[in-house]
């Protein structure tokens, strides 16, 4: 708990005359050394760190490229693959760590939305924890959608011409807001130029998100994988026992991370990206980023009108806004009381239903719209929603929980006097 | 806590525990270094920056008392084909009157060909007297107007609060009537 503030130890008084006067020594030992943390936390707590630090190495990477990049139509697409990839010392490294980083950075923040979904870590006192990483989700896919579009290849300008077109699908408003977003009639260099300020904006505000997301972890601490509230007695301090593990586990992410920027750094890139941006020619087969494709799925999945009021075109924009509107609600629609899905037998069952919900919506998202692939998107999209909006409210009141042990040290030592769910 | 992996019998400071965090401590040291050093390297010049380092000069065109001007890495370098009694006025100076002294023939590769980097070592202004019509100062060389340094037929500083002589650009003589500057 943040409330109970312990002083450092001080060895220079320097340091300590600092802090007496500005705190930020104190507050920097409390949350990152004394920081009590559940004893029993698993490796799928270790996302959440390695996502922290992929935003310090996106950031640093992209203020070194912003210093070789030219923001203008004319010039972006050389700039990056001919003065940076060739000329500039380390141009091609620092590219593709920054390049791949957004992949990696998407699939650690993927794997610590799931963890908090199995274990129930959105559940009170932390609705505003979960809230604010979905803010810092939107801002990602912002920010990482930019940043595509900044080296002016013909993907990148034609992501930006479909994304940017799905404002078009509002009613009324939709064709004067598209060309208000471009700057002109069409994606042009005013696109570019204002894209470029904002990507390079966004990621200042999502690490002060970061901020309050911590701030709000540590109001009640973290959750752990029985999802039991725990004593002190079953807390250690962060550091070192936590500082180790994140290590241990970096040094494993870095492992994954060097793999694709050494070994395979164009694995995540269109091949049409090596060619400069052109307004006469689409691409024949669109596709976003890997990490976009579950929402591009439900996108193409609505190729119906809806209830003869709402158009095909704006029910595909809905829905996909609506998969990341409805994990805002998540705290609320999930009924049961109990947190963690090891004592949930039957939500266990149907979370795993919704990770290969989710791939298999990612797969229709790669491929055409058409015949088998649509079908799945269509029943994807379907039981994504059911599974936020039905089975998560139904099944909290009808589920039976297993028996809740009261402490860490209960189920071993006492093994079967146990709490029932509250 | 921390000491109950200390075997006893062992003297403080060569735990097994110490070893260990010494080699963590240095692999990630060096390993920062590492990571580090692309980034720093990266504001280095580029390849497009250096393969532009060099600048070649016909001096064909020049005539004897003409001074022109050329640009080498973004500075003007002055190229002055002397007259005899230019060269005669920087050779007669005793080296004992200057500030920065220094014989004219360490200074030219050729006597008839001086080529120095047109920046007055003050604080970084182009001198006057590459043009005709500008004043060349007292030692018929250049002044620098921005605050009054005035440098000989050599390029040498003479008066004024220049610390060094102008600059020399490397350079070499390709043909008789070529250089070849960087």
């Amino acid at each position: 708990m943040s409330t109970e503030l312990q002083q450092p130890p001080f060895k220079s008084g320097v340091l300590r005359w600092i802090d007496e006067r500005l705190p930020v020594l104190t507050w920097a030992y409390n949350e990152l050394v004394v920081y009590p943390a559940p004893k029993n936390l698993n490796y799928w707590w270790n996302f959440g760190s390695l996502a922290g630090i992929i935003l310090v190495v996106q950031i640093v990477t992209g203020v070194i490229l912003v210093m070789s990049y030219t923001p203008h139509a004319d010039l972006a697409f050389d700039s990056v693959e001919g003065y940076i990839m060739r000329d500039v010392n380390w141009g091609w490294l620092i590219r593709y760590l920054h390049a791949n980083g957004a992949s990696m950075f998407f699939a650690l923040v993927y794997i610590h939305m799931f963890r908090g979904l199995y274990y129930g870590s959105y559940k009170k006192p932390r609705e505003l924890l979960w809230i604010l990483g979905v803010i810092i989700l939107l801002l990602m896919m912002a920010t990482a959608f930019m940043g595509y579009v900044l080296p002016w290849g013909n993907m990148s300008y034609w992501a930006a011409t479909v994304i940017t077109n799905l404002f078009s699908a509002i009613p009324l408003v939709g064709e004067p807001l598209v060309t208000w977003l471009w700057g002109g009639f069409t994606v042009a260099n005013p696109t570019l130029q204002r894209f470029f300020s904002l990507h390079y904006l966004l990621p200042f505000v999502i690490f002060a998100v970061v901020f309050l997301h911590i701030l709000a972890l540590h109001q009640f601490g973290s959750n752990n994988p029985l999802g039991i509230d725990l004593s002190k007695k079953d807390k250690i301090p962060f550091h070192p026992y936590y500082t180790v593990k994140d290590v241990f586990g970096l040094c494993v992410f870095l492992l994954v991370y060097g793999y694709f920027v050494f070994y395979a750094p164009t694995a995540f890139i269109s091949p049409t990206n090596f060619i400069p941006a052109d307004p006469l020619q689409t691409p024949t087969h669109i596709v976003p980023e890997w990490y976009f494709l579950p929402f591009y799925a439900i996108l193409r999945a609505i190729t119906f009108d809806f209830l003869w009021i709402v158009p095909a075109k704006l029910g595909g924009v809905i829905a996909m806004f609506a998969a990341i509107g409805v994990l805002f609600f998540v705290p609320w629609l999930d009924t049961s009381k109990v947190r963690s899905a090891r004592f949930r037998p039957i939500y266990k069952w149907f979370f795993w239903l919704l990770v290969i919900d989710v791939l298999v919506l990612g797969w229709a998202g790669a491929n055409p719209p058409e015949g088998w692939y649509l079908v799945a998107a269509q029943l994807g999209t379907l039981y994504y929603f059911a599974h936020f909006l039905v089975i998560m409210p139904v099944l909290g009141k009808i589920e039976r929980p297993l028996p809740l042990p009261t402490s860490l040290s209960d189920p071993v030592l006492r093994g079967t006097r146990s709490q029932t769910a509250n | 806590m921390a000491d109950s992996a200390v075997p006893h019998d062992q003297p403080a400071g060569s735990s097994r525990r110490d070893f260990l965090e010494l080699v963590a401590w240095s692999t990630f040291g060096v390993g920062t270094l590492a990571a580090i050093w692309p980034l720093i390297d990266s504001l280095n010049p580029s390849a497009a920056v250096l393969a532009v380092a060099t600048t070649e000069v016909d001096l064909e065109p020049i005539e004897v008392g003409q001074r022109v001007t050329v640009m080498w890495r973004g500075k003007p370098v002055f190229i002055g084909r002397r007259t005899e009694e230019e060269i005669e006025m920087a050779r007669a100076v005793s080296l004992d009157e200057l500030r920065d002294p220094e014989p004219d023939e360490a200074r030219v590769q050729k006597p008839e060909w001086l080529i120095v980097i047109g920046i007055c070592t003050h604080l970084g202004c182009v001198p006057l007297g590459n043009r005709s019509g500008e004043p060349r100062g007292q030692w018929a060389g250049w002044f620098c107007p921005c605050h009054g340094s005035h440098y000989d037929t050599a390029g040498r500083i003479r008066k004024g609060p220049a610390p060094r002589n102008l600059d020399l650009p490397p350079y070499r003589f390709v043909s008789d009537t070529q250089v070849l500057i960087g």
